[in-house]
């Protein structure tokens, strides 16, 4: 204030100086006037150059406390920051274990391949470098994909690129190297990506691995191991590889890295190896896979080749089927219309979804109920008419043979696949007893295989029945169960285990498709399938009743009036089988079948199954294919051709069957030498 | 100055100890302080830049190439005696304001805004000149009366440096507009304008506040003030330069992080590192040492120019010296308070420090003037 009142007085003495000089000119100098008082303009000046100094000294000080503030007080809360904008944990993924089939050839493979990330930048228009990238490496993306791909850059949390093409080829990216410099926040990464070197050979048990979606992430959130998967893009959608996905997937490295503000990578301070996944080696052989696919061609039908002693799948092939590849590059949705509206379901994994009516194949199965049960005897006859007929009821359940098989035995009843024989057996059985017997065999529920893609089928009872159409059961429902027809529905993968569980002698297995897993780290130590089947063995009253049905198998193969006969006529092995015929739609009471009138997805499914050698079977072989006729005339060579090619082709000089013969003798007085 | 004349021959001599036939350096107009200390921020200058383009040695060779180029061109401004400035200052700012009318016209846009004015053969900034020409022509206008101003030559005085400041705001350029209003402010001041002024115009600012945020102010220029009071509201949008600096300078605490080791300077964290966020870097690898040396440099620059302008004779000269010295402390706090946070973010360089020609020239012109001022001594006979 002094300041101020001093500049005041010293101001009016020149307000008035002034009108008395009024025409002043400048005379001597620069800006040198003719009369002026220099020694008030000297000190004016200097106070006024005082003042900006200490103004000046203020600034300095208010930038050095500033700067105190940021540097001394605060400055372990930027150092922290500091660090945590250059430091980033970056994860490293590890490699996929490597599915070999059983004899070590590669069904899952990885291999390398280009990625282009663009790291979005403020400085830097990510459109502009999409559309642009877009034209040079003619990724032909479209407007709506590049909004989509902008969007994403937006919505991105910083240091994450997005990825403008998962598939550069070799042409692309030396385009790019070329012009990189237009581009400097795109890189081109190398990762590797899953390969079906077999295409749509083993599509349904191998399965695929594909992009990791939300339900992916939700899943793998609430199971605790979405850490495990950080930086991971893929993971088994399907088949072995879904089911196996914590062995094959390994343990996620991580890498420390400083990087700079546009996310690219620096230098790496910590490397942290990932633990690569372990190798599964499955029990699949690929040849005899490759074979039945060539066998079934266009037909639509399932197959699987199972080795009874140890449950492990030989081959599972479902027909149509389809390229998984589609899926680990990421299916295109036209691609993925096109499957899904194809009339043949290749999705569909038709051994263990499919449900279908096993008609006569189970009738062995029966057979050991009816023993077990004493409601047959082997040796007890019984006259096998046209038509069954229950009490009090004109309904006729038709026999397969219109004028009958007349009177048959167990065997012969097995054998010639007699309808009425069964309709009769069920009939007494009665469906509680029937379920429960199924029950045990394994039908309507899960067969324990190591895949996830599994339906239950329907093994019907009368609970089942009152749920599901809130209708009592009906004596008239329990007939046609004795011949697999009816309510009951089976995958082809349960009906193998039940016969696999009447080739042991009742020994039950798992069918599986998991040989072992290899840690690729400790090769030597190698952990084996474990069958956890409960109870372990089907117990009956008397061991003899599986040699009986089995002998039944026997005959339909061997036998003189056999179904599988034909097909199986001059082998180098003793084999046994069922056929089995399933009709799709119920026939009216009167009319008869006709294939040729019928439509083609209402014409009978043929079933077959079979093993060999007879005694120590290393082979079952279950065969069903949809729309095609009979099971003797149409499954039966298929499964023929397929023991032969394992037996004789792939795997020769393995057991062939006894080397003494013994004789059998069966029902009334046939006697067979088996070998 | 300790070679001054020690054989004064004559009581004239004694009058003016600082005679132009001193030393060698004196005779041809160099003043040797400001010379040093300009060489001592030069070789500073140059680590902090290496550091901040990235190693590039390239950079280095030009700016260094620009500084010397600069460095002659103010010897040469040197050379000329105050008063032709004195008569040029008429010239040079119709000439100014005529560039800024085209540039407002013709002007080039670069980043949202006007400034650049192409020539054909040469793209210049006009409000770049007038870095120089206001507080020029404001010394020269007030100086030809007696001084403090009578209330009509303030009038024009004020009019003289809202002209050219109004024509820059419209460009926009909010920065330099503020450095050319200060720089003829600040003449103003020195030349003794009354503190009745000084408080009119501070309340009439304070009633215009409003009005200018509301109809001046571009929204871009609004989002810088609001990034200011809080950088965390926009963290990867407009207050990501901020707290990208403020970590910077932060992390570098005392003794800094060391030369070529700043995280955040290296890993591309700062925004225009080597131009305007130059001290972000310098802070980061020195520390607030670094902050020390380059203030005390600073203010040996400054000192011996309000030495000069108080040993200056004639009032052009002393308001000259006097606001070139204030408005280059003016640009050093401006350019630090912007990159540590405290001042919004406009476009000014750190003096003598960040990379650039413009704003170089624009220095050594007025240092160039202020030695021209120390060193053509006019000789007063009437004193004794």
């Amino acid at each position: 204030m002094s300041l101020f009142r001093r500049k005041k007085k010293k101001e009016l003495p020149l307000f008035s100086e002034r009108r008395r000089k009024k025409k002043r000119r400048r005379e001597v100098g620069v800006g040198e006037s003719k009369k002026r008082n220099p020694e008030a303009e000297t000190s004016l000046f200097h106070s006024r150059i005082i003042i900006c100094t200490g103004i000046s000294l203020l600034m300095i000080a208010v930038l050095f406390c500033n700067l105190y503030y940021l540097q001394v007080i605060s400055y372990e809360s930027y150092q922290t920051r500091s660090n945590e904008n250059r430091l980033k944990v970056v994860p490293v993924v590890p490699s996929r274990g490597i599915i070999y089939d059983r004899n070590h050839v590669v069904l899952a493979d990885n291999r390398p391949v280009y990625h282009l990330v663009l790291y979005p930048n403020k400085e830097i228009n990510t459109r502009d470098s999409i559309t642009q990238l877009s034209k040079l490496l003619r990724l032909d993306l479209s407007e709506k994909e590049i909004n989509n791909l902008v969007f994403q850059a937006s919505t991105r949390k910083r240091f994450s690129g997005i990825e403008i093409s998962d598939l550069l080829t070799e042409e692309q990216i030396a385009a790019f190297s070329v012009h990189s410099y237009r581009f400097p926040n795109v890189q081109v990464v190398a990762s590797l990506k899953r390969f079906y070197p077999f295409a749509d050979i083993v599509t349904h048990a191998i399965g695929y691995v594909s992009r990791i979606n939300q339900a992916d992430v939700d899943r793998l959130t609430a199971e605790g191991k979405i850490d495990n998967y950080e930086g991971s893009l893929e993971i088994g959608k399907l088949g072995v590889e879904k089911f196996y996905e914590d062995e094959l997937h390994g343990k996620t490295g991580s890498r420390e890295v400083e990087v700079n503000s546009h996310g690219q990578v620096i230098r790496t301070l910590n490397y942290n190896a990932p633990d690569p996944g372990n190798d599964i080696t499955v029990s699949i052989d690929i040849r005899l896979q490759y074979y039945i696919q060539e066998l079934l061609g266009s037909t639509r039908g399932a197959v699987v080749a199972i080795e009874p002693s140890t449950g492990e799948i030989l081959a599972m092939y479902s027909n149509p089927s389809y390229d998984p590849n589609l899926f680990v590059r990421g299916i295109r949705s036209a691609e993925y219309q096109r499957l899904l509206n194809n009339p043949g379901h290749p999705l569909i994994n038709r051994v263990t979804q499919g449900g279908y009516a096993p008609a006569s194949t189970v009738k062995p199965l029966l057979c050991i109920m009816g023993l077990n049960e004493k409601l047959v005897t082997p040796l007890g006859s019984y006259f096998g008419k046209p038509s069954f007929r229950l009490p009090n009821s004109s309904h006729e359940f038709r026999d397969w043979r219109p004028w009958g098989h007349g009177w048959l035995d167990l065997y012969r009843a097995i054998e010639i696949s007699a309808d009425t024989y069964f309709y009769d057996l069920a009939f007494r059985a009665g469906i509680g007893t029937i379920h429960d017997y199924l029950d045990r065999f394994g039908f309507g529920k899960r067969t324990g295989i190591d895949i996830k893609e599994e339906s239950l089928g329907i093994n019907p009872s009368r609970d089942w029945k009152r749920a599901r159409f809130n209708q009592p059961w009906h004596l008239g429902d329990t007939v046609p169960i004795g011949i697999g027809q009816g309510y009951w529905t089976t995958t082809l993968l349960q009906l193998i285990k039940a016969h696999m569980t009447l080739a042991n002698y009742g020994e039950k297995r798992t069918p599986h498709l998991m040989r072992n897993i290899v840690d690729p780290s400790k090769p030597a130590e190698e952990l084996d399938y474990v069958s956890e089947e409960q109870p372990p063995v089907f117990e009956v009253n008397d061991p003899n009743y599986w040699d009986v049905c089995r002998a039944g198998m026997y005959l339909v193969v061997n036998g003189p009036e056999g179904t599988g006969r034909r097909a199986f006529f001059g082998a180098k092995y003793k084999a046994a089988g069922k056929s089995g015929t399933a009709q799709v739609v119920s026939v009216k009471q009167g009319e008869k079948y006709n294939a040729a009138k019928l439509k083609v997805e209402h014409r009978d499914n043929a079933l077959f199954v079979a093993y060999a050698p007879f005694v120590h079977p290393r082979i079952l072989v279950g065969v069903i294919l949809e729309n095609a006729g009979g099971g003797s005339a149409k499954a039966a060579p298929v499964a023929r051709a397929i023991i032969d090619k394992y037996l004789l082709e792939l795997y020769p000089g393995g057991y062939m069957g006894e080397s003494t013969p013994h004789m059998m003798k069966f029902g009334i007085g046939g006697t067979v030498m088996v070998q | 100055m300790t070679e001054m004349s020690k054989e004064s021959l004559s009581s004239l001599h004694n009058v003016n100890t600082r005679q132009p036939h001193g030393n060698f350096f004196t005779r041809h107009h160099v003043d040797l302080p400001l010379m040093l200390f300009f060489c001592i921020t030069l070789c500073l200058s140059m680590f902090v830049l290496y550091s901040a383009s990235g190693q590039q040695s390239d950079m280095l060779v030009r700016q260094l190439l620009r500084t010397l180029a600069a460095f002659a061109l103010m010897i040469v401004v040197a050379q000329i005696p105050p008063k032709v400035y004195f008569k040029l200052s008429i010239y040079l700012y119709l000439l100014g304001i005529v560039l800024l009318v085209l540039v407002e016209l013709f002007g080039d846009i670069s980043k949202g805004a006007q400034r650049w004015l192409n020539l054909g053969l040469i793209r210049i900034q006009p409000s770049e000149i007038f870095k120089v020409v206001m507080p020029l022509t404001i010394a020269a206008f007030l100086s030809r009366d007696n001084l403090p101003p009578r209330p009509l030559n303030t009038i024009i005085a004020f009019a003289l440096v809202g002209a050219p400041t109004a024509l820059i705001l419209m460009e926009p350029d909010l920065g330099t507009a503020g450095l050319v209003g200060f720089s003829g402010f600040i003449a103003i001041f020195i030349a003794g304008l009354s503190w009745w002024w000084i408080i009119l115009g501070a309340a009439a600012a304070g009633a215009a506040l409003p009005v200018m945020w509301n109809f001046v102010l571009h929204d871009y220029q609004k989002q810088r003030i609001f990034t200011l009071l809080d950088p965390t509201t926009d963290p990867l949008g407009a207050g990501y330069h901020i707290i990208q600096s403020k970590i910077a300078i932060g992390s570098g605490g005392v003794f800094g992080k060391g030369w070529l080791q700043g995280s955040q300077s290296q890993l591309d964290f700062l925004p225009e590192p080597h131009t305007d966020f130059i001290f972000a870097v310098l802070s980061e690898e020195t520390g607030l040492i670094g902050f020390l040396i380059l203030i005390t440099v600073y203010c040996f620059i400054i000192g011996r120019c309000i030495y000069i302008s108080f040993r200056a004779h004639g009032n052009f000269e002393r308001i000259l010296s006097a606001s070139f010295t204030f408005t280059f402390m003016f640009y050093i706090f401006v350019n630090i308070g912007m990159v540590s946070g405290i001042l919004p973010v406009v476009g000014v360089p750190l003096p003598l420090i960040s990379y650039g020609g413009t704003a170089m020239i624009t220095l050594t012109i007025s240092f160039g003037m202020i030695m021209s001022i120390y060193t053509h001594k006019k000789v007063m006979f009437f004193k004794s």
